[in-house]
C-alpha cells in the first residue's frame, strides 16, 4: 500500500513538473513564429542548452517509470482513472508556478477533462 | 506577433498534430516490439539480438519517427500557449483512439468509454474556448 502510494505521488508531481518545467524552457526560449525545419531545429537547441530542459526530461522520465512501477503493483483498472488527476494537478502549477490565469471556465473543462479520461480508462477494462 | 485569431490557429493546428501521431507513434512501436518479440534472457549476447533486432525494424523506426513529432509539436506549442491549456486540449486524443478503435478496427467500445470521450469533448470545448495564452509572450 505505501509502495503504491509513494509510486503514485511520483507518477503526479514529478511527471506534471517535469511538464511546467517544459513549459518554462520553452516560454524562456520565446514564441515560434518560424516553422521552417532549420528554426524548429534552432528554437529547439536553444532549449536543450538550458537546465530547467534536462531537469524536466529527469523528471518526465521519473514519472515514466513510477508509472511503469505502479503497474506492476496495482491494476490497469486503478493506475490509468487515478492518473486523470495529473490534469488537475497540471492546471494549478500553470496556476502556481507559470503565472497563468486560469479561468472558472478553464477550470470547468479541466474537471470535465478528468472524469472523461477516468472514465475513458475505467471503460476499457 | 501573432493575432488571437493567427494563435488560436497554430495552436490547434499543433495541437491536432500532437493528438494525431502519439497514438500512431504508439500503434508503431507496439507493433513493431511484437515483431521482434520478448527478449529471452538478461545474457549480453541475448540482448545485444534484441536491440539489433529492435534497431533494424522499419516499424519502430516509423514509431519513434512519429513520437518524436509529437515531442517537437508539444515543445513548440508550449513556446506560446499555456500549459494549462495544453494539457488538456491534447486529451483530445481520447475521441481519436475511440473513433479509430470502433470505425477502422472495429472493436466494441463500451459506452462507458464513450461516456468518458463525451466528457472530454465538452472539456476541450470549454478550455478551447479561453485564450491560449494568458501570459507576456517573447518572440523568437
Amino acid at each position: 500500500m505505501l509502495k503504491a502510494a509513494i509510486l503514485y505521488f511520483l507518477i503526479v508531481v514529478p511527471g506534471t513538473a517535469g511538464e511546467i518545467c517544459m513549459s518554462h524552457t520553452m516560454k524562456t526560449v520565446g514564441e515560434v513564429v518560424d516553422f521552417r525545419p532549420h528554426s524548429i531545429a534552432l528554437a529547439i537547441g536553444r532549449a536543450m542548452k538550458l537546465r530547467s530542459f534536462w531537469i524536466g526530461i529527469l523528471m518526465m522520465a521519473t514519472g515514466f517509470f513510477a508509472l511503469l512501477g505502479m503497474l506492476s503493483v496495482a491494476k490497469v483498472s486503478f493506475v490509468f482513472p487515478a492518473t486523470a488527476l495529473s490534469y488537475a494537478v497540471g492546471t494549478l502549477g500553470g496556476r502556481l508556478f507559470l503565472g497563468e490565469r486560469v479561468t472558472p471556465q478553464r477550470w470547468f473543462g479541466v474537471l470535465m477533462v478528468c472524469i472523461g479520461v477516468a472514465l475513458v480508462a475505467i471503460g476499457k477494462g | 506577433m501573432t493575432s488571437p485569431q493567427g494563435l488560436h490557429l497554430k495552436t490547434i493546428i499543433l495541437i491536432l498534430i500532437m493528438v494525431s501521431v502519439a497514438p500512431l507513434g504508439d500503434t508503431f512501436l507496439g507493433k513493431g516490439m511484437k515483431q521482434v518479440g520478448a527478449m529471452g534472457s538478461w545474457a549480453p549476447s541475448h540482448l545485444f539480438h534484441f536491440f539489433f533486432r529492435a534497431f533494424t525494424s522499419g516499424t519502430i523506426w516509423i514509431g519513434i519517427g512519429l513520437l518524436l513529432t509529437f515531442f517537437v509539436a508539444y515543445l513548440l506549442v508550449l513556446s506560446w500557449a499555456d500549459y494549462s491549456y495544453v494539457l488538456p486540449a491534447s486529451s483530445i486524443s481520447s475521441l481519436m483512439i475511440a473513433l479509430l478503435a470502433h470505425f477502422v478496427l472495429h472493436e466494441t467500445v463500451t459506452p462507458t468509454r464513450w461516456a468518458g470521450v463525451g466528457f472530454i469533448c465538452v472539456g476541450v470545448f470549454a478550455v478551447g474556448r479561453t485564450q491560449p495564452r494568458t501570459t507576456e509572450r517573447r518572440s523568437c
